[in-house]
């Protein structure tokens, strides 16, 4: 864990402390604000902390947070130093998450934009219907993520639960490790040059350095469900 | 909804503290169950006396004329502690029989648990008033289990309040609903087992103590409820050494576990074990979907 010491300061910096200040006055002093480096205390698992933030803002949170941390986040940097509950980042518009521990079930939930980095695992649902987020997870991720994700990626560098990529849309699925099992409708596709050039892109942009990308495979859908066709009529 | 904690304690200084930071994570958590709560405590146990606890239903009952009747029924000692609208009755006898005679012949009260080490309190209201009036936060012991409850399955009573227990020193909270409890009920009744609600959860409790009746492990009963427990849940169950919990496959309903050289603490959210000694150091995890964790002061 990184030290507080080793957090940049600037003349903006606040350090905000939930034992001091009530939850609803840190998000809306947050609101009010559009830039600056803020640090948070003792967040102690609360729901909701630095949710719809909104400005060219930089956060760190020091400790674990409960459900649905940096939902719908637009343009802000949020670094939470510690485990984040379920649903971190759903909903996100653009700018930066980073988790460094773990992150409960559905992190990235129908995340629109943005960059979403787990350094730990991921449990179940991870990017459910993703819409367009990049989420990167380091260790590994649940059961049934990436369900009917639409648009976006989801980077595995571990190994993927049950289910991954059911009922999948035009998102893209890549995996180091193994997959327990595909959803239907997921299946594996060619890892070509310019999805191994994408994916180091991306990669550099969530901080992992040294990973030889020719080792992921490619996931994506089958597009065999979600163009109706009559003999699937009972999948339905 | 619902809320679950459990505390386990593995460093012997920290029992006297069992009740009180039963209750710090079971305040975190009264958002979560706004209806009613209960926990479970083990401890203080005494050699060769079993503990009955009950509750009574509505009016106030005459726990020493209970005491009498039991106790000319069963041919042992009984003796009697009362706490709030609860009693605690202690016998020498067979806690199993009392347990039966008791639910079959004083309607005005309900049983809520039987064993050498059990004590189960109970109440519908405010979670915190209920911690404060049974004085939870007082309460030794060597592991708990609590339950914040928001009513899904059935009435909001003491009656449907958790934790469940059937079994001896046996107990179960819930968070999740079950789909098939009213024929697995049916079956258990025909076993022979008795319930006291018409609540689900209480179900998956006779379910687990009747598996244990006939041979199965704590950790083999928790397998085979994965086939035969239909819904979704998250269970913690209490033994007299320890607790196990167990989510069901698809595992929508949270839970964390955090374990320190001290202690070991499952909630259904990391705040309702923040406010615990030394969390800082704690290995943090979310338990596995159908997947059994135990912990044990066996050796």
């Amino acid at each position: 864990m990184t030290k507080v010491s080793s957090i940049p300061r600037t003349s903006r910096n606040s350090v905000l402390d939930l034992v001091e200040m009530s939850l609803r006055s840190v998000n809306q002093l947050l609101h009010d604000t559009r830039d600056g480096d803020f640090l948070i205390r003792n967040p102690r698992g609360a729901h909701a902390i630095v949710c719809g933030l909104d400005g060219n803002l930089k956060v760190t949170i020091e400790g674990h947070v409960g459900y649905y941390c940096a939902g719908m986040n637009k343009r802000a940097h949020v670094t939470v130093i510690g485990n984040a509950g379920t649903g971190v980042a759903e909903n996100m518009m653009s700018g930066i998450v980073h988790v460094r521990g773990d992150a409960s079930q559905s992190a990235g939930a129908t995340g629109c934009g943005g960059l979403l980095v787990i350094d730990g695992n991921a449990s179940a649902r991870c990017g459910i219907a993703l819409r367009g987020l990049d989420i990167v997870v380091k260790g590994s991720v649940g059961h049934m993520s990436a369900f009917m994700a639409q648009a976006g990626r989801l980077v595995v560098l571990g190994d993927a639960g049950d289910g991954l990529g059911d009922s999948l849309y035009e998102a893209q699925l890549f995996v180091r490790g193994a997959v327990k099992s595909l959803g239907t409708d997921c299946i594996e596709k060619e890892l070509r040059d310019e999805h191994r050039a994408a994916l180091r892109t991306l990669l550099d942009a969530a901080g992992v350095r040294n990973i030889d990308v020719a080792k992921f495979r490619r996931y994506g859908s089958a597009r065999k469900l979600y163009h109706f066709h009559v003999d699937n009529a009972g999948q339905y | 909804m619902c809320g679950i904690v459990g505390l386990f304690l593995k460093n012997e200084v920290l029992q006297r503290n069992l009740g009180r930071l039963t209750g710090l994570m079971l305040r975190e958590l009264c958002d979560r169950g706004p209806d009613s709560a209960g926990f479970a405590i083990y401890g203080d146990e005494r050699k060769g006396i079993t503990k009955i606890c009950m509750v009574n239903r509505d009016d106030a009952v005459d726990w020493s004329e209970v005491a009498d009747r039991l106790a000319s029924t069963i041919g042992a000692d009984v003796a009697v502690e009362e706490i709030e609208d609860h009693a605690i009755l202690r016998t020498t006898g067979s806690g199993e029989i009392a347990r039966k005679w008791l639910i079959d012949n004083i309607p005005s009260a309900y049983v809520l648990s039987q064993g050498t080490a059990i004590e189960t309190f109970k109440g519908v209201g405010n979670p915190a008033a209920i911690i404060e009036r049974l004085a939870l936060e007082t309460r030794a012991g060597t592991h708990s289990i609590g339950h914040t409850r928001m009513a899904t399955e059935s009435a909001v009573t003491v009656a449907g309040s958790h934790p469940f227990s059937t079994g001896d020193d046996t107990c179960l909270v819930h968070n999740g609903s079950l789909s098939n409890h009213n024929r697995l009920r049916e079956q258990l009744l025909r076993k022979g087992e008795r319930f006291q609600t018409e609540n689900d959860s209480e179900v998956a409790a006779a379910y687990l103590a009747s598996r244990m009746r006939g041979g199965d492990t704590l950790q083999r009963a928790l397998e085979n409820g994965l086939r035969d427990l239909d819904g979704f849940y998250t269970f913690l169950v209490g033994t007299r050494e320890g607790f196990a919990v167990i989510r069901d496959p698809i595992a929508c309903k949270p839970a964390v576990i955090a374990e320190t050289d001290d202690w070991v603490a499952m909630a259904t959210e990391y705040r309702a074990i923040a406010p615990l000694p030394g969390v800082e150091h704690a290995k943090i995890w979310e338990p596995a979907p159908a997947t059994a964790y135990a912990w044990s002061h066996a050796a």
